[in-house]
């Protein structure tokens, strides 16, 4: 089975092909339903592959298709282990969903088909991200994510906001790629070839005698790390994510939430081995993790919009999940990966279908009491509310406990990041309480002539699956059953890792954290659930305006770097170019036609002047000549 | 043996006396005859990438015969992996460009004339394995290429066509004086002068002669690139060019310099390219950063396209100057990628002028609206152009990035930044071109492509893929010849210790 | 009296003196074009006396490249004089500045 494990790509790539050329003659809803059907193929291969795995039968396997790059080690090869395992089932898996979602809420786009090749090659990009072998075909997905997150955001490019934020995306993306591309030009150098069996072994690395300094690794590392905050958007390449709101909100679901976004996370955790033998890159990369955790949370206090309150929650979230792959808890990083994608796409396609329901109103400080319009799509909310709050038994609470409890068990400066994760998490509590809050609760606060209204059956499936999932995966890995821990242990195979406290502090800091959530809940509820004109500042009735606009980053950024690199542009452009370098080249042309111009008048064109020229100059030469004696 | 490759060469010079025999009534045909020329050129190309053998680091299909023997000139002609599939890349953009001259409405005969005259002097130039018919040919090029700027280009077209020929023919007095002393040096150490190539890589030079020599083919091939600060002649002369011409001129031309540094500095002046290095690999730097900035802020879209080139072309000197095999191969691989796409780029360019009649970023906007198809065409091409993985421009920038490492680590972490840098002018512009509204009434009855322009694409749209996907063929006909100049140099030369360091 | 090279050295340049003092001092644009025969044919002289002497053939072939070139050179010549006497009726030399530059 394992060995036609490629199939899982070639479906959605298919799929991307087949719509982008018969797309519009298949019409709505076809179209979709061949994305749809194709991505739901490849999940049930997946789990099919997937069983040894769960039988605890195989450890991995490598499956060769063709050479690509010979001379770098970078061949179209893919590895079918637990971890990609893992990956492919979850981005197969809400990937499926999210196109039968899709069909309901791109209807009547006159884009429809077009979505949907986009959303079907995405699939297939991050596929060969996670599948690949090497980290050649790591990074031809890597790049391929992007450009289809690209296409996405900047669907509606009538729209100059969407296209703006497409290309900004891309090329915030592009900084981090950046550094991973330097990192890759290190792994080359050091290791001969761009292979995960001989980059990431230690067998391979002594057999092949090669020595490995603590700076070398700790620069690989945090330049890989450089990559992960482009694609991870955190700290300090995060801002396209806000902006990528833009999209539709599916995408928002697939890609900046649950799939693509968490690129970073992976890529960390498979490259595991070497961050192990570079605490300092290490310990950065918690750190980055839990201060993009608070940064970001800080910020989704205050915003309006619907989706970019869960723009700066995903990015928040991502932040937890560096924090636990930085201390070397990749399983609980892979965990919160996995859960976090079900409750945040959850979420994230209930504020699609309010949305839909709303006529594209954005605000939440003008929905409000939705709850009685949309009885369905607030159960689900509830859900993935309590979820990612981190509310027994739901799935968020055992993931980020997980995270929060080894990072206090590591001791030492880690009790600041624990400290900052906690605060986190308290923040968390009262932004989507405020979300939740404002959105469905309370008074309505909209226009008479809007009549909201429950979403098409095809979105309303997609969220009561998902639902039922961000309730029952949080299982799958519980201190009493580590059922997860055991299926990635090939994965991690020679891989240090750090585990939950001994004793009763697991449970201690369980409650804690829980206490927390429910306190900031309680609060925001409190605040929040009101009726009429609100209050949206999270404390007292000051503007709040430096979070709400995001602390200005974005303005600094235009001011700081976009500007001095157009002027600096313009000057190269008009002032060195084509004043200095082609006024030189011009300027000796001139000096050439001068220089003919000055001696034109001696060709006077009387034939005797010349003549006596000639002579004169024989004359002169024989007196030279002379003068030097003839020998 | 049947000699292909002489055919290939005499074929389209036949040709372009055939199409000027066609009387002046008749002039309408000139442009299938050429087409049919240039199509029988690209079916002998195609077999000789066919049957080339693609483990042989040597010359193949080789032909040799004497020209003027007590100088020592012959005509040898042969093909290897290095040069290979740049004649291809020739033979297989002219039909192309041959097909997207609909812009040309006058002077058909003399067009098809000059075209043809061009691809006898490319592929000449190429395939010569004798260093003064090696000139001849890079000289004779420039004729063609004149006439087509100069007759069918833009307004300020004269200048623009005496800028590319003094520039360059500057260029060739060095090209040929190297040579003549090259020859000299032979009838020197072996009795008898020699051009033949294969001769003169028996020649003991010493190293500071090298140094010299390597100067004088050094300028001649830098301004062809164009290398930073060689390149302004390169702007104007796309700009002023016709569609074709520029077409030619990025696709093939330019690669006339970087295939000279190749073929002739590194294998005939090892020492010295080993010396010159820094310099080189400085000015390839210099050339990917300066250029992509200043792409960035052209307000002509022809313009903003050739400044690319001069980033693209740096990543190609990078690559030779690293001296390994993974950036020799990239940098022969980017040579092809690069005709491609960019080839592809001044042609939908010229797709959109033919219509609106200007190039100025600012006259357009939303236009994806009314054109999907040319939009969908552009934006793919510009993301081969910019290096996404899965697409051809991807694979040399890669191998070169990571095969230049280890030996100008400071210089290619800097020219990775170039890989940012394109992405912002080309989606930059795409966005100022395609995206928001459209809101000029010029720009709304827009048609899209038609038949015969989306026919233009395709091939190239294949090939930028299969390039991208399976460059497997293209890297394996590559390999041997690269390996044997990079094995020659390293004999031949003393190495820094510092590269020694680096390469385990 | 035994007639040595030197002899043929002095007339020669003897010849060469008369042709070079006839087209720097004459007006006519004839008389000029003798001159210039007389020089190159002094020249010839001393060539293939130097061949006599040394016993090299390539002497006296030199001497038959300069008769070609000097007939051709003559018909250019005279075809353009008889060009401009049809236009000017005059020979003078310092009348023609045509090519000045």
């Amino acid at each position: 089975m394992t060995e036609f494990i490629w199939i899982v790509i070639a479906l959605p790539l298919l799929g991307a092909v087949v719509l982008h050329f018969l797309g519009s003659r298949l019409g709505e809803p076809r179209a979709g339903l061949v994305g749809f059907g194709m991505v739901g193929a490849a999940f049930v291969i997946a789990a099919i592959a997937a069983v040894p795995f769960f039988q605890g039968e195989s450890h991995g396997e490598q499956v060769f298709l063709f050479d690509w790059i010979e001379g770098l080690g970078a061949a179209a090869s893919l590895l079918w282990d637990p971890l990609s395992a893992v990956m492919t089932l979850v981005i197969t898996g809400i990937g499926a969903l999210i196109h039968l979602y899709s069909i309901g809420y791109m209807h009547g786009d006159p884009g429809f088909s077009r979505f949907f090749t986009y959303l079907n090659l995405f699939i297939a990009s991050m596929l060969i991200l996670v599948l690949g072998d090497n980290f050649g075909l790591l990074f031809v997905g890597w790049e391929l994510v992007g450009l289809c997150s690209y296409l996405l955001i900047s669907f509606w490019n009538e729209k100059p906001s969407a296209a703006a934020a497409g290309k900004k995306a891309f090329i915030v993306n592009r900084i981090g790629d950046v550094g991973f591309l330097i990192a890759l030009m290190l792994i080359f150098t050091t290791f001969g070839t761009l292979a995960f069996d001989v980059v990431l072994s230690h067998e391979a690395w002594d057999v092949n005698g090669i020595e490995l300094g603590v700076g070398l690794v700790t620069a690989i590392t945090l330049l890989l790390l450089v990559g992960g905050t482009g694609k991870s958007a955190q700290l300090p390449l995060y801002m396209w994510l806000p902006d990528a709101m833009e999209g539709p909100t599916p995408v928002s679901a697939l890609i900046h939430a649950a799939t693509m976004v968490t690129a970073g996370v992976y890529m960390i955790a498979r490259t595991a081995v070497l961050f192990e033998l570079a605490p300092v890159s290490s310990a950065i990369v918690a750190s980055v993790g839990a201060v993009t955790a608070l940064f970001a949370a800080s910020i989704a206090l205050k915003q309006r919009d619907i989706k970019r309150v869960l723009a700066y929650s995903t990015i928040s979230q991502l932040g937890y999940m560096f924090l636990a792959v930085g201390v070397g808890a990749y399983v609980a990083g892979i965990f919160h990966l996995f859960t976090h994608a079900f409750f945040k796409a959850l979420l994230f396609l209930g504020s699609g279908a309010v949305i839909h329901a709303m006529a594209d109103e954005q605000d939440i400080g003008r929905m409000g009491g939705l709850r009685k319009a949309m009885p369905v799509t607030h159960m689900t909310q509830v859900v993935g509310w309590l979820a990612i709050i981190g509310i027994f038994p739901f799935a968020g609470f055992w993931s980020k406990d997980e995270i929060l409890a080894v990072t206090f068990g590591k001791g030492g400066g880690y009790y600041v990041l624990w400290a900052i994760g906690l605060l986190t998490a308290l923040l968390t509590a009262v932004y989507m309480t405020r979300w939740i809050a404002l959105t469905f609760w309370g008074e309505k606060r909209y226009a008479d002539d809007l009549h909201p209204h429950e979403a098409p059956g095809t979105m309303v499936l997609p969220l009561i699956v998902l639902a039922g999932f961000s309730v029952g995966v949080g299982f799958w890995n519980t201190p009493f059953l580590p059922s997860m821990e055991h299926f990635l242990e090939p994965a991690f195979e020679g891989v240090e890792q750090a585990h939950l406290p001994e004793g009763l502090v697991p449970w201690v800091l369980a409650a804690v954290s829980v206490g927390v959530a429910v306190v900031g809940a309680f609060y925001a509820y409190r605040r929040y659930r009101g009726a009429g004109a609100v209050e949206l500042a999270p404390i007292g009735k000051g503007s709040w305006s430096l979070v709400e606009e995001a602390y200005r980053v974005d303005d600094l950024a235009g001011r700081f770097i976009v500007s001095p690199g157009r002027a600096v542009s313009n000057f190269m452009a008009f002032v060195v170019d084509r004043d200095v370098i082609d006024g030189a080249v011009n300027g000796l042309a001139t000096a050439v036609r001068t220089a003919g111009e000055r001696l034109r008048p001696l060709q006077s064109g009387f034939v005797r002047q010349y003549g006596l020229g000639l002579v004169a100059g024989t004359v002169g030469l024989l007196v030279w000549f002379a003068s030097r004696g003839l020998g | 043996m049947f000699p292909t490759l002489s055919v290939m060469i005499w074929l389209p010079v036949l040709g372009a006396a055939i199409v000027a025999t066609i009387p002046r009534k008749r002039s309408e045909i000139a442009l299938p005859v050429g087409l049919g020329f240039a199509a029988l050129v690209l079916a002998l190309a195609g077999n000789v990438v066919w049957t080339f053998v693609s483990g042989d680091a040597d010359f193949q299909f080789v032909e040799q015969a004497t020209i003027y023997a007590p100088w020592g000139i012959t005509y040898h002609l042969g093909v290897d992996g290095i040069s290979l599939l740049l004649v291809a890349l020739t033979a297989f953009l002219m039909p192309i460009g041959i097909l997207a001259s609909a812009s040309v409405t006058e002077r058909h005969k003399e067009y098809m004339a000059a075209m043809l005259m061009l691809e006898a002097g490319l592929l000449g130039v190429f395939l010569s394995l004798d260093l003064v018919l090696f000139f001849v040919f890079f000289e004779v090029m420039l004729v063609p290429m004149y006439f087509i700027i100069g007759i069918w280009g833009g307004e300020r077209r004269v200048y623009a066509a005496l800028k590319f020929f003094l520039y360059t023919a500057i260029g060739s007095a060095f090209l040929l004086a190297g040579i003549i002393f090259l020859g000299a040096m032979a009838s020197d150490q072996l009795g008898t002068p020699s051009f033949d190539y294969t001769v003169l890589l028996a020649l003991d030079i010493p190293p500071s002669t090298q140094r010299w020599l390597f100067v004088g083919f050094a300028i001649a091939f830098a301004i062809k690139i164009p290398l930073f600060p060689f390149h302004t002649w390169l702007p104007d002369a796309h700009v002023e060019a016709p569609t074709v011409g520029s077409v030619m001129l990025a696709g093939v031309l330019l690669k006339l310099g970087t295939y000279g540094l190749i073929r002739f500095n590194l294998p005939l002046f090892p020492q010295a390219s080993v010396d010159f290095a820094g310099v080189m690999v400085a000015l390839a730097v210099i050339g990917i950063i300066y250029g992509a900035l200043v792409a960035i802020v052209q307000p002509d879209i022809k313009r903003l396209v050739a400044y690319s080139s001069v980033s693209h072309l740096g990543f190609i000197v990078l690559g030779t100057f690293a001296l390994s095999a993974q950036g020799l191969s990239g940098g022969v691989i980017q040579m092809v990628n690069h005709g491609l796409t960019t080839g592809a780029l001044f042609l939908l360019v010229g797709m959109i002028y033919d219509r609106r009649h200007t190039r100025q970023i600012s006259d357009y906007g939303g236009i994806a609206r009314v054109m999907p198809i040319f939009a969908g065409l552009f934006l793919f091409t510009a993301f081969a152009s910019a290096g996404l993985p899965g697409l051809n421009g991807f694979v040399g920038e890669f191998l070169v990035l990571l095969g230049s490492y280890a030996r100008h680590p400071a210089a290619t972490i800097t020219a990775a930044f170039g890989v940012l840098l394109a992405a912002i002018y080309l989606l930059w512009a795409y966005e100022r071109v395609f995206t928001g509204p459209n809101d000029k009434p010029e720009n709304q009855g827009l048609k899209d492509l038609n038949a015969r322009e989306i026919g233009i694409m395709v091939p190239l749209v294949a090939m930028i893929i299969f390039l991208g996907v399976y460059p497997k063929p293209a890297l394996d006909r590559i390999g041997p010849s690269v390996g044997a100049v990079v094995e020659r140099v390293e004999n031949a030369a003393v190495l820094p210790t510092e590269w020694e360091a680096a390469t385990r | 009296m035994i007639v040595t090279p030197v002899w043929y050295m002095m007339l020669a340049a003897a010849l060469f003196v008369i042709g070079a003092g006839g087209l720097l001092l004459r007006r006519n644009a004839l008389i000029m074009f003798m001159s210039i025969e007389l020089m190159l044919n002094a020249v010839n002289l001393t060539f293939v006396a130097a061949a006599r002497q040394l016993g090299d053939i390539n002497g006296q072939v030199s001497v038959f490249f300069v008769m070609v070139v000097a007939a051709a050179e003559v018909v250019v010549g005279l075809a353009i004089m008889v060009a401009v006497f049809r236009r000017r009726a005059s020979a003078s030399i310092d009348e023609l500045a045509e090519l000045r530059g």
